[in-house]
Formats: structure tokens, sequence, C-alpha cells
């Protein structure tokens, strides 16, 4: 039996705002949270604000030396940093925008950003 | 002490669908899911046929007492589950209510289930989100809800709208839950 008859006119335009609803919150949800740029700043000041399409390595001068970061397809990461606990480098790849990488010690900051800010500010 | 309950027919009839509700809640509760949150609720084709047949209160009643029963069954009055089920069938009771208003000849089942599905996930997401889960990675997840609760509100829907067509168009309730 064809359990199509019982949907009505209204019941097929129902189903198509639904996915169009579903649609639109996956490619704003989705979309803004993948990353579109990396801006890495030092001792407060911005540096460069790269694109994340290409990859490349940036070398950035701290007060402990330089640090580099590594940017890859749609992600980034601080490959190497001087500071002594290395918590920036284990940090790992930043993947997501909004994700933050810290250096205190060489006052380096590695953040990726997607087309909407998902948080004004952060506090710990 | 003595005390007396009179029970009417519409009460035995509500007695009736929500113990049938209650019984593919059971069902369902023994289902895996892929995802917590993500399930058919098949209990909620009874729902909707009450609602076609005896009108929006029948259906509240139904749906709640089936929340509320399902929840002492297994375990979770109280519980956030509880509050979780709770909240998605006041969203989607709410709906409906609306949505019940809509002319019969175009919006049939089908609809009243795709919008009390996405009601009910919504109803559900806000719970999770402002008061179980506040963080923003939650919201990650709303696409993923947001599809489940389309797909299993049509399939719902064709389910009720086909039960619809086989139930004899009495208000016996045997035939609705044999």
């Amino acid at each position: 039996m064809n359990f199509l008859t019982h949907v009505r006119s209204g019941d097929w335009l129902t189903l198509l705002l639904g996915a169009l609803l579903t649609t639109w919150l996956a490619s704003n949800i989705w979309a803004a949270a993948s990353p579109k740029k990396v801006i890495i700043r030092s001792a407060g000041q911005l540096i460069t604000e790269a694109s994340l399409d290409r990859p490349q390595h940036i070398r950035v001068p701290g007060p402990l030396g330089d640090s580099i970061v590594e940017i890859q397809a749609g992600r980034a990461r601080v490959a190497s940093d001087p500071s002594p606990r290395q918590l920036c480098v284990k940090h790992g790849w930043l993947e997501r925008a909004g994700d933050i990488a810290l250096c205190l010690p060489n006052q380096l900051s590695v953040e990726l950003t997607g087309l909407a800010r998902r948080f004004d500010g952060l506090n710990y | 002490m003595h005390i007396n309950l009179d029970a009417s027919t519409e009460d035995h009839r509500i007695a009736k669908l929500a113990a049938a509700a209650l019984g593919l809640t059971l069902l369902e509760a023994a289902l895996p899911s892929p995802l917590p949150g993500v399930k058919p609720g098949l209990a909620n084709i009874i729902t909707l046929i009450v609602l076609t047949r005896f009108g929006w209160r029948a259906a509240a009643w139904v749906s709640l007492l089936r929340v509320v029963a399902g929840s002492l069954l297994l375990g979770t009055f109280l519980s956030p589950s509880f509050i979780l089920s709770f909240s998605g069938a006041v969203a989607s009771l709410a709906l409906l209510a609306l949505a019940q208003t809509l002319p019969a000849r175009f919006f049939g089942p089908v609809t009243h289930s795709i919008l009390a599905a996405l009601a009910h996930f919504a109803g559900q997401f806000a719970v999770v989100y402002f008061w179980l889960i506040p963080h923003a990675g939650v919201i990650n997840l709303v696409p993923i809800f947001a599809a489940a609760a389309l797909i299993f509100g049509t399939v719902n829907g064709i389910a009720a709208a086909t039960l619809l067509t086989r139930l004899p168009e009495t208000t016996q309730t045997s035939c609705a839950t044999s």
C-alpha cells in the first residue's frame, strides 16, 4: 500500500518548511563554528590576520625568543615556543572558531575566528 | 474511610489510550539510541490519533499521563530525563493547540506530528541549554536534533494517518488499543 496517500498537500508544505529550517540551522550553526581566519597577537599587539586556506609557518618574535605558528587547511597551532612549560604547544591544533592558544611567558596569542564571534570575552 | 471515585467513560478512554502510549514508551526505552535524546517517539503516534479523534484536551491528558507514568515505570520520575520528557511534551502540546486550528483539508496528522516533534525538540533543548548543560558546545547538536525531529515526526505522522484510516470511526477505545 502507498503510505504517501495519507500525506495531505499542506503536510508537504510543513515538511518542506521543516527541511528548510533544519538546513538553515545547520548552515548557520555549523558554518559559524568553522574557522575562517587566525589572529596572531604578541604583547597584545596584532601581528597578523592570516587566512586558514593556505598552509604556512609564521615566525612571531616575543620577549623570550621566536614562536612559530603553523597553519594548515582549516586549523592552526603553536608549533614551537620558548615558554618553559610549553602549554600553548601542548594545546595542540585549534580547529573551531573561538579556540585560543596562549603562551603567556612569550606573550603570544593565537585565535581562530569564524563568521560570528561566539564570545565577546572570556574569564578564567 | 471510604473514597468514591467516579470514573466517566472519557476517563476510561483516556486511561486506555495512555496505557497504549505507555506500552510504546517502554518498548522504545529498550531500543538502543545512536545519540542520547534521539528517539523515535513512537508513543506520540497515540497522541496524534487521540488529537484527531478526541480533541486536544484528551491528547494532553494522554500525553502527560504517559510521561508521568512512563517515568514511574522506568524509575526516572523527577530526574533530569523526566524533566526533559515533560518539557518536550508541554512544548508539543502548546504547539499542537495552535496546529489543530489549521484547516484539516490541507493539514493532517503529518503536519501535527512534524510540528509537535520540532516543538518537543525545542522545548527539551531549551531545558538542556538553560539548565542542564549551559555550554555553547551543545548548540552544535541543534541541527542533528532538528533533523531527527523532522524525520521521526514525518514517519510517526504517516503512521498515525495510516492508522486513523484503518481504525473505525467509532469512539470505542478497544479499537485504538487492539
